[in-house]
């Protein structure tokens, strides 16, 4: 549905790259993650696929059309809801969405079966004006006016970035049932722990992609036995056990630290720490989460 | 003495450096924060979580002298929120993701800014610059525009200016927004360094994870304080396995998560 072969992209006459050879396709209804940082190119990439920007090499389709010679189809056939928000913000809720509606010869009767779920929400204050709204209300508004002419692909560029954790799981609970309805979405975002619920993702930095795979597919090529160890001082534990002298790698991951060893082992550790004043100290095996991955891969 | 995470106030027995008793404000009808009570002991790293739109950013705006409550009382470092904003001007700190450093101010430049700002005298700001740098292992970017800088450097950097008058408290708005995850820890070894220098840290952040990492988290609903507590105190509370747990057990009933 989405392809990307070898995409290159440059700014200020070459001085910046922001992209360079980047390969991967979207499968027809996948629900496809680009997760990394600012900067790691994910907006270079969503506007290059959107035909707002042209690479400086590679070639790209969606849903079949180039998107040099054809960009006219894809305009049609696409959903894009940027980053920043990019509705009218002196139309009300209702003008913007009938806007769009027109724009690509619909009408929000038409389809409204598809933004029904999401536009209930906001339509108490469709007489509203989008600039006065809140955050999340601005979020559900663009996404309406992203699916109205009924896309066969969705472009969702960090939609949950500075929203608070209850409406980002309301937002991919309302990108699961979109996907149901056989929408293929490619999403970005640099919250972690929202890969587990793309059915694929690319982990991207600097313009390069580090892995593509599952979630689970990623976890599991994590090369190495990972550790959580807890203590009631987590800060000191931290400076601790980065003194230690087996230690590869250690973080902090909420209450716990996340610990690798150079050479897998570990015996010594305990001990260490206990002389170091940490008499509660534990540590247990545990599954690397997909920051953990993250990290991982960004040492290499 | 080291803080103690996950282990509010233990030993940490000092003078509050934040008070706010009943502090209430009101925009018409709307009751925007609703009798908030709670205080932050000096060195302390306080975690402040809230839904969009529960209060957090009009609870900040009192806290940093910039809006006068409608009632209640609140001290900063000691002085009134009513009648003496501008000296807690001069004794806090504040740095967000939106508003930091000049970004067509070189490095040093933004330093020497923000000293000559508080009041610094310039030998002293040489100092504080020489010394800042250095810590942020900055040296050879000193003239380097701050626009060039990647966005974590910029990060580190305006945590530091923020800190650059020596003040007691230091507010943070979501400052670890978009960095990778080395960087965001790296940014959070040096909030745990200025708190172990005595460095009061009101912190809020969407990231979860980031909350166990403070002595105490207050989480806003509705313009209430809804709780207030250690994380590992939290969790038993609201018997959840993580942060994000409690917090969504909190806020997800929340009525102006969306206004």
């Amino acid at each position: 549905m989405i392809t990307l072969h070898n995409i290159k992209k440059t700014y200020n006459k070459g001085a910046v790259t922001a992209v360079k050879d980047i390969s991967f396709s979207v499968n027809p209804g996948e629900l496809f993650g680009l997760i990394g940082p600012d900067g790691a190119g994910k907006t270079t990439l969503f506007r290059i696929l959107t035909t707002l920007l042209l690479a400086d090499e590679g070639s790209a389709t969606v849903n079949g059309f180039d998107v040099v010679k054809d960009y006219s189809q894809i305009r049609k056939g696409v959903g894009y809801m940027p980053g920043k928000f990019s509705l009218y913000q002196d139309l009300t809720i209702e003008e913007n969405l009938n806007f769009f509606a027109t724009v690509f010869g619909t009408t929000i009767q038409e389809n409204y079966n598809l933004i029904k779920d999401i536009y209930q929400q906001i339509e108490p204050f469709k007489d509203r004006r989008a600039g006065k709204l809140s955050g999340g209300m601005k979020q559900k508004l663009a996404l309406c006016c992203a699916l109205i002419h009924k896309p066969a692909v969705l472009f969702l560029d960090e939609p949950t970035t500075g929203v608070d954790v209850v409406s980002r799981k309301e937002f991919w609970e309302m990108l699961k049932r979109l996907k149901e309805q056989g929408i293929t979405i490619l999403v970005s975002t640099p919250y972690m722990d929202e890969a587990n619920l793309c059915d694929r993702i690319a982990l991207i930095q600097k313009g390069a992609i580090l892995s593509i795979d599952t979630p689970e597919g990623i976890i599991r090529s994590f090369p190495e036995k990972l550790y959580a160890i807890h203590s009631s001082n987590t800060y000191k534990l931290l400076q601790d056990v980065r003194s230690f002298s087996g230690t590869a790698s250690c973080f902090a991951f909420g209450d716990a630290l996340h610990v690798t060893f150079t050479n897998g082992s570990d015996k010594d550790l305990i001990p260490y720490l206990h002389s170091k004043d940490h008499p509660d100290v534990s540590m247990s095996t545990i599954t690397p989460g997909i920051e953990d991955c993250f990290i991982h891969l960004l040492k290499e | 003495m080291q803080p103690t995470i996950n282990d509010p106030g233990k030993q940490r027995s000092t003078r509050p450096v934040i008070t706010a008793e009943k502090l209430t404000k009101k925009f018409g009808h709307f009751i925007a924060a609703n009798e908030l009570t709670f205080e932050v002991e000096k060195g302390e790293i306080f975690g402040f979580l809230g839904a969009n739109g529960a209060g957090k950013t009009t609870a900040m705006r009192m806290l940093c002298g910039l809006l006068t409550p409608s009632s209640g009382k609140a001290t900063i470092a000691g002085f009134d929120v009513y009648t003496e904003t501008e000296k807690i001007k001069r004794r806090i700190g504040y740095m967000s993701q939106k508003f930091s450093l000049y970004d067509d101010l070189t490095v040093a430049e933004n330093i020497r800014f923000y000293g000559g700002i508080y009041g610094m005298e310039s030998k002293q700001i040489k100092i504080k610059t020489t010394e800042l740098l250095q810590e942020l292992q900055l040296q050879d970017e000193a003239r380097t525009l701050v626009r060039e800088l990647p966005l974590g450097w910029k990060q580190k950097l305006s945590f530091s200016v923020s800190l650059v008058h020596n003040p007691d408290i230091v507010f943070l708005d979501e400052p670890t927004g978009g960095v990778d995850p080395v960087t965001r820890r790296q940014f959070w070894d040096l909030i745990y360094h200025a708190a172990d220098k005595g460095v009061t840290i009101f912190v809020t952040t969407h990231y979860m994870d980031e909350a166990e990492y403070c002595n105490r988290v207050s989480i806003m609903v509705d313009g209430v304080i809804a709780a207030l507590d250690s994380p590992t105190r939290l969790k038993q509370q609201f018997a959840g396995n993580t942060m994000e747990d409690v917090f969504y057990e909190l806020a997800r009933n929340a009525k102006r998560k969306d206004d």
